[in-house]
Protein backbone atom coordinates (compact mmCIF):
# COMPACT_ATOMS: atom_id res chain seq x y z
CA UNK A 1 0.00 0.00 0.00
CA UNK A 2 3.16 2.17 0.83
CA UNK A 3 4.11 1.61 -1.72
CA UNK A 4 1.34 2.68 -4.02
CA UNK A 5 0.97 5.72 -2.32
CA UNK A 6 4.36 6.64 -3.35
CA UNK A 7 4.39 6.35 -6.96
CA UNK A 8 0.72 7.40 -6.71
CA UNK A 9 0.11 11.03 -5.48
CA UNK A 10 -3.07 11.71 -3.69
CA UNK A 11 -5.52 13.73 -5.92
CA UNK A 12 -6.40 17.03 -4.59
CA UNK A 13 -9.01 18.17 -6.91
CA UNK A 14 -11.66 16.22 -4.24
CA UNK A 15 -10.28 19.00 -1.57
CA UNK A 16 -10.47 21.70 -3.43
CA UNK A 17 -14.17 20.81 -4.50
CA UNK A 18 -14.72 20.61 -0.80
CA UNK A 19 -13.04 23.87 -0.06
CA UNK A 20 -14.75 25.71 -2.72
CA UNK A 21 -18.25 24.38 -1.63
CA UNK A 22 -17.94 25.16 2.31
CA UNK A 23 -16.90 28.66 1.55
CA UNK A 24 -19.71 29.73 -1.54
CA UNK A 25 -22.33 28.60 1.23
CA UNK A 26 -20.73 31.30 3.52
CA UNK A 27 -20.26 33.72 0.99
CA UNK A 28 -23.90 33.10 -0.90
CA UNK A 29 -25.36 33.74 2.62
CA UNK A 30 -23.60 37.21 3.46
CA UNK A 31 -23.99 38.60 -0.20
CA UNK A 32 -27.54 38.81 0.24
CA UNK A 33 -26.85 41.22 3.00
CA UNK A 34 -24.86 43.71 1.23
CA UNK A 35 -28.02 45.99 0.41
CA UNK A 36 -28.14 46.11 4.40
CA UNK A 37 -24.93 47.44 4.43
CA UNK A 38 -25.52 49.24 1.47
CA UNK A 39 -28.90 50.85 3.16
CA UNK A 40 -26.98 51.38 6.54
CA UNK A 41 -24.42 53.41 4.74
CA UNK A 42 -26.66 55.81 3.27
CA UNK A 43 -28.52 56.30 6.29
CA UNK A 44 -25.67 56.69 8.43
CA UNK A 45 -24.22 59.01 5.79
CA UNK A 46 -27.14 61.55 6.06
CA UNK A 47 -26.79 61.92 9.51
CA UNK A 48 -23.33 62.17 9.82
CA UNK A 49 -23.83 65.11 7.18
CA UNK A 50 -25.77 67.25 9.31
CA UNK A 51 -22.90 67.77 11.34
CA UNK A 52 -19.99 67.55 9.74
CA UNK A 53 -19.11 68.13 5.84
CA UNK A 54 -17.77 64.20 4.29
CA UNK A 55 -18.30 62.86 1.28
CA UNK A 56 -19.56 59.50 0.54
CA UNK A 57 -16.43 57.43 -0.20
CA UNK A 58 -14.96 58.56 3.69
CA UNK A 59 -17.30 56.19 5.05
CA UNK A 60 -16.56 52.47 5.05
CA UNK A 61 -18.73 50.08 6.43
CA UNK A 62 -17.93 46.30 7.15
CA UNK A 63 -19.69 43.53 8.43
CA UNK A 64 -18.56 40.39 9.84
CA UNK A 65 -19.78 37.17 11.10
CA UNK A 66 -18.85 35.42 14.32
CA UNK A 67 -20.61 32.55 15.91
CA UNK A 68 -21.76 34.43 18.95
CA UNK A 69 -21.81 37.63 17.83
CA UNK A 70 -21.35 39.98 15.02
CA UNK A 71 -19.37 43.18 14.32
CA UNK A 72 -20.49 45.97 12.46
CA UNK A 73 -17.59 48.41 11.72
CA UNK A 74 -18.43 51.99 10.96
CA UNK A 75 -15.47 53.96 9.76
CA UNK A 76 -15.86 57.73 8.96
CA UNK A 77 -13.31 60.41 7.64
CA UNK A 78 -13.82 63.46 9.22
CA UNK A 79 -12.15 66.45 7.51
CA UNK A 80 -9.49 67.83 9.63
CA UNK A 81 -10.34 71.36 11.22
CA UNK A 82 -6.87 72.37 11.25
CA UNK A 83 -6.96 72.40 8.11
CA UNK A 84 -8.03 75.84 6.32
CA UNK A 85 -10.82 74.65 4.12
CA UNK A 86 -12.67 72.92 6.46
CA UNK A 87 -15.97 74.44 6.54
CA UNK A 88 -17.70 74.39 10.10
CA UNK A 89 -20.79 73.36 10.29
CA UNK A 90 -23.30 76.57 11.63
CA UNK A 91 -23.36 76.01 14.97
CA UNK A 92 -19.20 75.98 15.86
CA UNK A 93 -18.41 78.81 13.86
CA UNK A 94 -15.56 79.75 16.31
CA UNK A 95 -13.17 76.76 16.57
CA UNK A 96 -11.08 76.80 19.31
CA UNK A 97 -8.10 74.26 20.78
CA UNK A 98 -11.04 71.96 22.74
CA UNK A 99 -13.10 71.60 19.79
CA UNK A 100 -10.32 70.09 17.55
CA UNK A 101 -9.28 67.28 20.16
CA UNK A 102 -13.45 67.06 20.63
CA UNK A 103 -13.61 66.20 16.88
CA UNK A 104 -10.68 63.66 17.11
CA UNK A 105 -12.58 61.76 19.96
CA UNK A 106 -15.41 61.93 18.33
CA UNK A 107 -14.05 59.92 15.32
CA UNK A 108 -12.82 57.32 17.37
CA UNK A 109 -16.17 57.09 19.34
CA UNK A 110 -18.14 55.95 15.94
CA UNK A 111 -14.92 53.87 14.88
CA UNK A 112 -16.59 50.57 15.95
CA UNK A 113 -20.22 50.05 17.03
CA UNK A 114 -21.28 46.33 17.98
CA UNK A 115 -24.22 44.73 17.55
CA UNK A 116 -26.29 41.50 18.15
CA UNK A 117 -27.09 39.44 15.04
CA UNK B 1 -32.76 41.06 -33.08
CA UNK B 2 -29.21 42.30 -31.94
CA UNK B 3 -28.20 40.62 -28.74
CA UNK B 4 -25.71 42.16 -26.17
CA UNK B 5 -23.06 39.30 -24.89
CA UNK B 6 -20.73 40.36 -21.91
CA UNK B 7 -17.65 38.01 -21.42
CA UNK B 8 -16.81 38.69 -18.03
CA UNK B 9 -14.80 36.29 -15.30
CA UNK B 10 -14.16 38.80 -11.90
CA UNK B 11 -10.65 37.15 -11.95
CA UNK B 12 -8.44 38.46 -14.01
CA UNK B 13 -6.36 36.30 -16.83
CA UNK B 14 -8.43 33.47 -17.10
CA UNK B 15 -9.01 34.08 -20.82
CA UNK B 16 -11.73 36.66 -21.34
CA UNK B 17 -9.97 38.27 -23.87
CA UNK B 18 -8.80 35.84 -25.64
CA UNK B 19 -12.34 34.23 -25.54
CA UNK B 20 -14.10 37.32 -26.92
CA UNK B 21 -11.48 37.33 -30.12
CA UNK B 22 -12.42 33.55 -30.83
CA UNK B 23 -15.74 33.88 -30.26
CA UNK B 24 -16.51 36.86 -32.33
CA UNK B 25 -14.39 35.86 -34.93
CA UNK B 26 -16.54 32.42 -34.97
CA UNK B 27 -19.65 33.86 -35.11
CA UNK B 28 -18.74 36.51 -37.97
CA UNK B 29 -17.44 34.11 -39.94
CA UNK B 30 -20.96 32.06 -39.55
CA UNK B 31 -22.09 34.92 -41.68
CA UNK B 32 -23.25 37.25 -38.78
CA UNK B 33 -22.38 40.82 -38.21
CA UNK B 34 -20.42 41.03 -34.97
CA UNK B 35 -19.34 43.91 -32.95
CA UNK B 36 -16.54 43.67 -30.17
CA UNK B 37 -15.96 46.43 -27.27
CA UNK B 38 -13.50 46.36 -25.14
CA UNK B 39 -14.15 47.38 -21.90
CA UNK B 40 -11.10 47.75 -20.05
CA UNK B 41 -10.39 51.36 -19.84
CA UNK B 42 -6.53 52.51 -19.43
CA UNK B 43 -5.38 48.59 -19.84
CA UNK B 44 -7.24 48.10 -23.26
CA UNK B 45 -6.00 44.38 -25.15
CA UNK B 46 -8.59 43.40 -27.15
CA UNK B 47 -6.99 45.47 -29.81
CA UNK B 48 -3.70 43.75 -29.58
CA UNK B 49 -4.88 40.15 -29.42
CA UNK B 50 -7.30 41.00 -32.84
CA UNK B 51 -4.18 42.65 -34.57
CA UNK B 52 -5.71 46.09 -34.72
CA UNK B 53 -3.57 47.62 -32.49
CA UNK B 54 -1.93 50.17 -35.24
CA UNK B 55 -5.63 50.82 -36.31
CA UNK B 56 -6.96 52.66 -33.71
CA UNK B 57 -7.63 56.44 -33.72
CA UNK B 58 -10.56 57.02 -31.47
CA UNK B 59 -11.94 54.77 -29.04
CA UNK B 60 -14.80 54.09 -26.79
CA UNK B 61 -14.74 56.77 -24.54
CA UNK B 62 -14.17 59.49 -27.39
CA UNK B 63 -17.54 58.17 -28.72
CA UNK B 64 -19.53 57.78 -25.43
CA UNK B 65 -18.32 61.54 -24.95
CA UNK B 66 -19.42 62.87 -27.99
CA UNK B 67 -15.66 63.67 -29.60
CA UNK B 68 -16.12 61.28 -32.16
CA UNK B 69 -18.94 59.41 -33.83
CA UNK B 70 -19.08 56.02 -33.92
CA UNK B 71 -18.52 55.14 -37.65
CA UNK B 72 -15.03 56.57 -37.33
CA UNK B 73 -13.95 54.37 -34.22
CA UNK B 74 -15.15 51.29 -35.21
CA UNK B 75 -12.31 48.79 -36.96
CA UNK B 76 -13.41 46.97 -39.70
CA UNK B 77 -11.55 43.33 -39.36
CA UNK B 78 -9.44 42.94 -42.36
CA UNK B 79 -9.85 38.73 -42.27
CA UNK B 80 -13.35 39.07 -41.53
CA UNK B 81 -15.67 41.53 -43.40
CA UNK B 82 -18.88 41.35 -40.97
CA UNK B 83 -16.61 41.72 -37.82
CA UNK B 84 -15.50 45.18 -36.03
CA UNK B 85 -13.71 46.48 -32.91
CA UNK B 86 -14.25 49.21 -30.60
CA UNK B 87 -10.95 49.42 -28.77
CA UNK B 88 -10.70 50.96 -25.44
CA UNK B 89 -8.68 53.93 -24.07
CA UNK B 90 -5.45 53.55 -23.15
CA UNK B 91 -4.59 56.85 -21.61
CA UNK B 92 -8.07 58.00 -20.25
CA UNK B 93 -9.89 56.83 -16.76
CA UNK B 94 -12.99 54.31 -16.31
CA UNK B 95 -14.81 57.45 -14.65
CA UNK B 96 -15.15 59.27 -18.15
CA UNK B 97 -17.25 56.70 -18.99
CA UNK B 98 -21.15 57.99 -18.08
CA UNK B 99 -23.87 55.33 -17.62
CA UNK B 100 -26.26 57.16 -20.50
CA UNK B 101 -23.19 57.36 -23.17
CA UNK B 102 -22.47 53.25 -22.79
CA UNK B 103 -26.40 52.87 -23.13
CA UNK B 104 -26.40 55.23 -26.29
CA UNK B 105 -23.60 53.56 -27.66
CA UNK B 106 -25.03 50.08 -27.23
CA UNK B 107 -28.31 50.84 -28.39
CA UNK B 108 -26.96 52.15 -31.55
CA UNK B 109 -24.72 49.12 -32.41
CA UNK B 110 -27.59 46.93 -31.68
CA UNK B 111 -29.23 48.35 -34.51
CA UNK B 112 -25.91 47.62 -37.01
CA UNK B 113 -24.78 44.43 -35.77
CA UNK B 114 -26.60 40.92 -34.65
CA UNK B 115 -24.16 40.38 -31.70
CA UNK B 116 -22.74 42.83 -29.62
CA UNK B 117 -19.71 41.38 -27.61
CA UNK B 118 -18.56 43.05 -24.34
CA UNK B 119 -15.46 42.37 -23.07
CA UNK B 120 -15.14 43.05 -19.42
CA UNK B 121 -12.13 43.76 -17.33
CA UNK B 122 -11.47 41.96 -14.59
CA UNK B 123 -12.81 42.72 -11.05
CA UNK B 124 -16.40 43.58 -9.93
CA UNK B 125 -15.73 47.72 -10.18
CA UNK B 126 -17.22 50.17 -12.28
CA UNK B 127 -15.53 48.83 -15.40
CA UNK B 128 -17.05 45.17 -14.70
CA UNK B 129 -20.06 46.04 -14.36
CA UNK B 130 -20.34 48.71 -16.97
CA UNK B 131 -20.00 45.75 -19.32
CA UNK B 132 -22.61 43.44 -18.01
CA UNK B 133 -24.90 46.54 -17.59
CA UNK B 134 -26.98 46.06 -20.98
CA UNK B 135 -26.35 42.12 -21.13
CA UNK B 136 -29.02 39.75 -22.89
CA UNK B 137 -26.77 36.92 -22.37
CA UNK B 138 -23.59 36.40 -19.98
CA UNK B 139 -20.76 34.06 -20.96
CA UNK B 140 -18.57 32.87 -17.45
CA UNK B 141 -14.75 32.62 -18.56
CA UNK B 142 -13.91 29.94 -15.66
CA UNK B 143 -10.12 27.92 -15.03
CA UNK B 144 -10.80 24.90 -13.14
CA UNK B 145 -9.10 26.43 -10.05
CA UNK B 146 -9.99 27.47 -7.12
CA UNK B 147 -9.56 31.15 -7.04
CA UNK B 148 -11.34 31.62 -10.26
CA UNK B 149 -14.59 29.20 -9.52
CA UNK B 150 -14.76 31.65 -6.35
CA UNK B 151 -14.77 34.78 -8.16
CA UNK B 152 -16.79 33.68 -11.04
CA UNK B 153 -19.84 32.95 -8.27
CA UNK B 154 -19.16 36.34 -7.22
CA UNK B 155 -19.85 37.88 -10.93
CA UNK B 156 -23.04 35.17 -11.54
CA UNK B 157 -23.92 36.97 -8.39
CA UNK B 158 -23.92 40.31 -10.18
CA UNK B 159 -25.27 39.42 -13.09
CA UNK B 160 -28.56 38.44 -11.16
CA UNK B 161 -28.56 42.12 -9.28
CA UNK B 162 -26.23 44.63 -11.23
CA UNK B 163 -28.01 44.15 -14.81
CA UNK B 164 -30.65 46.27 -16.38
CA UNK B 165 -32.17 42.95 -16.93
CA UNK B 166 -32.39 42.00 -13.46
CA UNK B 167 -33.73 45.28 -12.31
CA UNK B 168 -36.48 44.69 -14.72
CA UNK B 169 -37.03 41.60 -13.10
CA UNK B 170 -36.11 39.85 -15.79
CA UNK B 171 -32.91 37.20 -16.20
CA UNK B 172 -29.77 37.35 -18.05
CA UNK B 173 -29.11 34.01 -19.52
CA UNK B 174 -25.69 32.61 -18.01
CA UNK B 175 -23.10 30.19 -19.58
CA UNK B 176 -20.09 28.58 -18.34
CA UNK B 177 -17.38 28.57 -20.44
CA UNK B 178 -14.27 26.42 -18.80
CA UNK B 179 -11.07 27.08 -20.02
CA UNK B 180 -7.51 26.06 -19.50
CA UNK B 181 -9.23 22.92 -19.33
CA UNK B 182 -6.39 19.56 -18.82
CA UNK B 183 -8.32 16.27 -19.84
CA UNK B 184 -5.52 14.06 -18.20
CA UNK B 185 -5.19 15.76 -15.00
CA UNK B 186 -8.45 16.11 -14.41
CA UNK B 187 -9.02 12.04 -14.76
CA UNK B 188 -6.12 11.88 -12.11
CA UNK B 189 -7.42 14.18 -9.50
CA UNK B 190 -5.17 16.76 -9.66
CA UNK B 191 -7.27 19.36 -11.60
CA UNK B 192 -11.12 20.28 -10.87
CA UNK B 193 -13.12 18.04 -13.03
CA UNK B 194 -16.06 19.47 -15.07
CA UNK B 195 -18.30 18.61 -13.27
CA UNK B 196 -17.22 19.43 -9.86
CA UNK B 197 -17.45 23.19 -11.64
CA UNK B 198 -21.07 22.87 -13.03
CA UNK B 199 -22.20 21.52 -9.67
CA UNK B 200 -20.74 23.96 -7.62
CA UNK B 201 -21.77 27.21 -9.82
CA UNK B 202 -24.80 25.50 -11.72
CA UNK B 203 -25.20 27.31 -14.71
CA UNK B 204 -25.48 25.66 -18.17
CA UNK B 205 -22.01 24.99 -19.93
CA UNK B 206 -21.67 26.33 -23.50
CA UNK B 207 -17.97 24.41 -23.98
CA UNK B 208 -14.81 23.39 -23.04
CA UNK B 209 -11.56 25.17 -23.97
CA UNK B 210 -8.85 22.60 -23.43
CA UNK B 211 -5.67 23.75 -22.50
CA UNK B 212 -3.59 24.49 -25.71
CA UNK B 213 -0.43 25.84 -26.52
CA UNK B 214 -2.15 27.26 -30.14
CA UNK B 215 -3.98 30.12 -27.98
CA UNK B 216 -1.17 31.75 -27.23
CA UNK B 217 0.42 30.83 -30.76
CA UNK B 218 -2.32 32.82 -32.23
CA UNK B 219 -2.20 35.80 -29.86
CA UNK B 220 1.38 36.03 -30.71
CA UNK B 221 0.18 36.93 -33.98
CA UNK B 222 -2.54 39.29 -33.27
CA UNK B 223 -5.11 36.61 -34.60
CA UNK B 224 -7.99 35.27 -32.58
CA UNK B 225 -7.32 31.17 -32.70
CA UNK B 226 -10.17 30.48 -34.50
CA UNK B 227 -8.70 32.65 -37.31
CA UNK B 228 -5.50 31.57 -37.11
CA UNK B 229 -5.92 27.76 -36.42
CA UNK B 230 -9.39 26.75 -37.12
CA UNK B 231 -8.40 23.26 -37.42
CA UNK B 232 -7.04 23.31 -33.14
CA UNK B 233 -8.76 21.49 -30.76
CA UNK B 234 -9.25 25.09 -29.05
CA UNK B 235 -10.56 26.76 -32.01
CA UNK B 236 -12.91 24.03 -32.82
CA UNK B 237 -14.26 23.87 -28.88
CA UNK B 238 -14.84 27.92 -29.80
CA UNK B 239 -16.53 26.95 -33.10
CA UNK B 240 -18.87 25.21 -31.12
CA UNK B 241 -19.39 27.40 -28.45
CA UNK B 242 -20.28 30.01 -31.18
CA UNK B 243 -22.76 27.33 -32.82
CA UNK B 244 -24.63 26.85 -29.10
CA UNK B 245 -24.77 30.57 -28.91
CA UNK B 246 -26.72 31.15 -32.03
CA UNK B 247 -28.62 28.23 -30.67
CA UNK B 248 -28.07 25.04 -32.22
CA UNK B 249 -28.37 22.30 -29.90
CA UNK B 250 -24.93 20.26 -29.61
CA UNK B 251 -23.40 18.01 -26.56
CA UNK B 252 -20.30 19.72 -25.47
CA UNK B 253 -17.69 17.71 -25.38
CA UNK B 254 -13.90 18.41 -24.66
CA UNK B 255 -12.15 18.54 -27.86
CA UNK B 256 -8.63 16.25 -28.66
CA UNK B 257 -7.94 12.93 -28.95
CA UNK B 258 -10.34 11.69 -25.85
CA UNK B 259 -13.16 13.15 -27.18
CA UNK B 260 -15.18 10.07 -27.92
CA UNK B 261 -14.25 9.08 -23.70
CA UNK B 262 -14.68 12.11 -22.27
CA UNK B 263 -17.57 13.22 -24.82
CA UNK B 264 -19.15 10.42 -23.05
CA UNK B 265 -17.97 11.12 -19.52
CA UNK B 266 -18.96 14.96 -19.44
CA UNK B 267 -20.90 15.22 -22.01
CA UNK B 268 -23.44 18.10 -21.19
CA UNK B 269 -26.27 19.62 -23.23
CA UNK B 270 -26.57 23.16 -23.83
CA UNK B 271 -29.56 24.85 -21.97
Amino acid sequence: MKLINFFKRPSTAPVARERLQILLAHERAVSGKSDLIAILQEEIMAVIAKHFPVDQEGIKIKMERGEVVSTLEVEVEIPTPMCPSFPLPAKRATPVQGDVSELDGAEDDTEMARTGT
Amino acid sequence: MAKVLVVTSGKGGVGKTTSTAALGAALATSGKNVVLIDFDVGLRNLDLVMGAERRVVYDLINVVQGDAKLAQALIRDKRVPTLSLLPASQTRDKDALSDEGVSRVIAELKEKFDWVICDSPAGIERGATLAMRHADVAIVVTNPEVSSVRDSDRIIGLLDSKTERAENGERVEKHLLLTRFDAVRASRGEMLNVEDVLEILSIPLIGIIPESSEVLRASNLGSPITLNNPASAAARAYFEAAKRLNGEALEVTVPGDRKGLFGKLFGRRAA
